[in-house]
Order: C-alpha cells, then structure tokens, then sequence
C-alpha cells in the first residue's frame, strides 16, 4: 500500500517561502496570483494490506515525526 | 565540573564547545556521542550548534529521535542543566524540552552577523554572571531562527520570565528593527518552566575569549559553571 503525504503550514503562520515565490510569480507577468504557500509531498511504500491499520500508522508517523503540528497540519491518501 | 558535550552527525560547533569549557574555563569535557544511551558522570549537558541529520524535513526534527535525546531528557526531569545553541535550541524545541518552534527566517536568508541580546532574567543557571538588563553581543548564523509559539504560551512565557534573552539594539532598545530573523516577541533564547533546560540562537561559544575580540559569551558558560559549584557546595553540606 502507498500512502500519498501533504504537509503544510497551518493557516495564519507566515510563509516567507510562499511569499518570495509569490513575488517572483509578480514579477514573471503573473498578476493574478495570491496566498502562495509551500509545503512538503512525501510518498512511502507500507507493507501493510488492512487499510484501517495502514491510517493509524500513518497518522502516528505525521504526528510524531513527519509534521509539526504546531505550525503545520498534514493529510494523506493510501492507494492499493 | 565534567561537561558532556552531545555530538550528532552534522553537528559543527562541538568543538568549539569543547575549546570553551576545556581551553578557556578549565573544566573537563566529556564528547557525548548521539548513539550513547548514558550520561552519568556529566554535571551538564550542551546540545550544540550545527546542521544534525542535514537539518532534513525540519531542523532537529531526526536528532530528536538519537539515543541520546532519550537519556537528555532523563537528565533534564532530574534537574541537570541541559543548553542547546542554534540547532541544539532547535533540537530542544523539537524534542518539546521547551516550547514551540523555529521558522524559516522572515527574510529567507541565512543570517551570519553579530546581534546583540538583552539578558531578560539574571537570575538563572546560564546568566546568573549578568546583570538584569545587561547587553551582550554574541553573532548568530542560522536560516530557521524565527521563534514562533501559540498565543497562550507566549503570554506564559512572559509571565513566568522564561524569555532569557531578546534582540535588542546596541543600547538595549528591543525594537522591531533589531530583530535578525522576525522572531515572536524578539525572542532569542527561553528557558523551561523549572529554568534547568535554555535554548538560544546565538552562539556564546564563538566570543568566549578576548583574543576573539569579544567574550561577552563566556558569562554563559561561567554562570553555568557557578551554579554548579554552588549546588555541589549545597550537596555536600
């Protein structure tokens, strides 16, 4: 089973990051862009096969280690 | 005193840690490997500055886990002194020995300079060598030093004196302009509720002798070094 991980800053915490990237957009020509933010994508492989085992770790993993969730907030996919 | 300086991969400020304590202050030091699960024998422990695990998803986020990390915490609920600088402060906040967290720097830069910081409360183990008020100039040299915290556990902090230190103008004015990295509050080091544990950005070990051109740093290390030959005297006794 796959599990597809999003991590991003919670709204409301800056994010010099989107900002920067969201001046370069305005200044490549791209006028009509706002609220760029950047967050992480993480794909791993679970050996697991019961998908409601396979959500449990996978929550543990973000709330432990993969996401802080003081400032960020985290959600997944599983396929197969 | 026996210091146990922590060493993860990546950490870069260790030996200079060593060089202070050892070189400088005359004390003994101990290189704590991160895979150790032991600290016995050490009076106090430094998580040192650095890039541990190439500060991968977030800075300290991994170091947090080494094996070390489970036997710092030990010692810290035992009342131990533990001090974390830039990455080893990062560590700390990561591994929830103090509160909150670090971002990115406002402006995206790493920022390599001197700031100066107001020591906030004199009365802790790590400034009990300063006066309340005191300005020392110590550099910074970090990408992720912009302290954030929740509202609630800001005002707590402030309330019970846990921010040690702030950045501050070079006459102690702590305005918006003196802040390096945007952090809340222009915090730049707090303590724990029990005042055992300091995190800080700057970096005392990098101005810790006068051939240097500053020592205002080493009034850390010998305040910590103080209070530990204070509660030995009270120990013995």
């Amino acid at each position: 089973m796959k599990a597809k991980i999003h991590v991003t800053l919670k709204q409301g915490i800056l994010d010099p990051q989107g900002k920067a990237i969201e001046h370069a957009l305005d200044s490549l020509g791209f006028k009509n862009v706002s609220n760029v933010r950047v967050g992480k994508y993480m794909e791993l492989d679970l050996q697991q096969t019961d998908t409601a085992k396979a959500e449990v770790e996978v929550k543990q993993m973000c709330e432990k280690l993969l996401a802080n969730t003081i400032i960020e907030e985290y959600r997944y996919e599983l396929q197969g | 005193m026996n210091i146990g300086v922590v060493v993860f991969p990546g950490s870069n400020c260790d030996h200079d840690c060593r060089y202070v304590f050892r070189d400088v202050l005359g004390q003994n030091v101990t290189m704590v490997w991160h895979k150790e699960t032991s600290l016995a024998g050490v009076d106090a422990v430094i998580l040192p500055g650095g890039f541990s695990y190439g500060d991968y998803l977030r800075t300290g986020a991994i170091a947090r886990f080494s094996p070390v990390m489970q036997a710092v915490k030990q010692f810290a609920s035992e009342g131990g002194l533990v001090l974390g600088i830039c990455n080893g402060f990062q560590i700390l906040l990561e591994a929830g020995l103090l509160p909150g967290v670090m971002l990115r720097n406002k402006s995206l830069h790493f920022i390599c300079r001197e700031t100066y910081v107001k020591v906030e409360n004199a009365a802790t183990p790590f400034t009990n060598d300063c006066r309340s008020g005191q300005v020392l100039k110590i550099p910074i040299a970090h990408a992720d030093g912009n302290y954030y915290t929740d509202p609630v556990t800001l005002a707590g902090l402030q309330a019970n004196a846990q921010v040690i230190f702030r950045y501050c103008t070079a006459d102690g004015k702590v305005t918006p302009e003196a802040c390096p990295n945007g952090s809340l509050d222009n915090i730049a080091g707090v303590r724990n509720a029990e005042s055992n544990v300091l995190g800080m950005m700057p970096h005392p070990e990098r101005c810790a002798e006068a051939m240097l051109g500053n020592e205002d740093g080493r009034a850390i290390f010998q305040s910590m070094i103080a209070f530990l030959e204070r509660k030995n005297v009270a120990g013995v006794r």
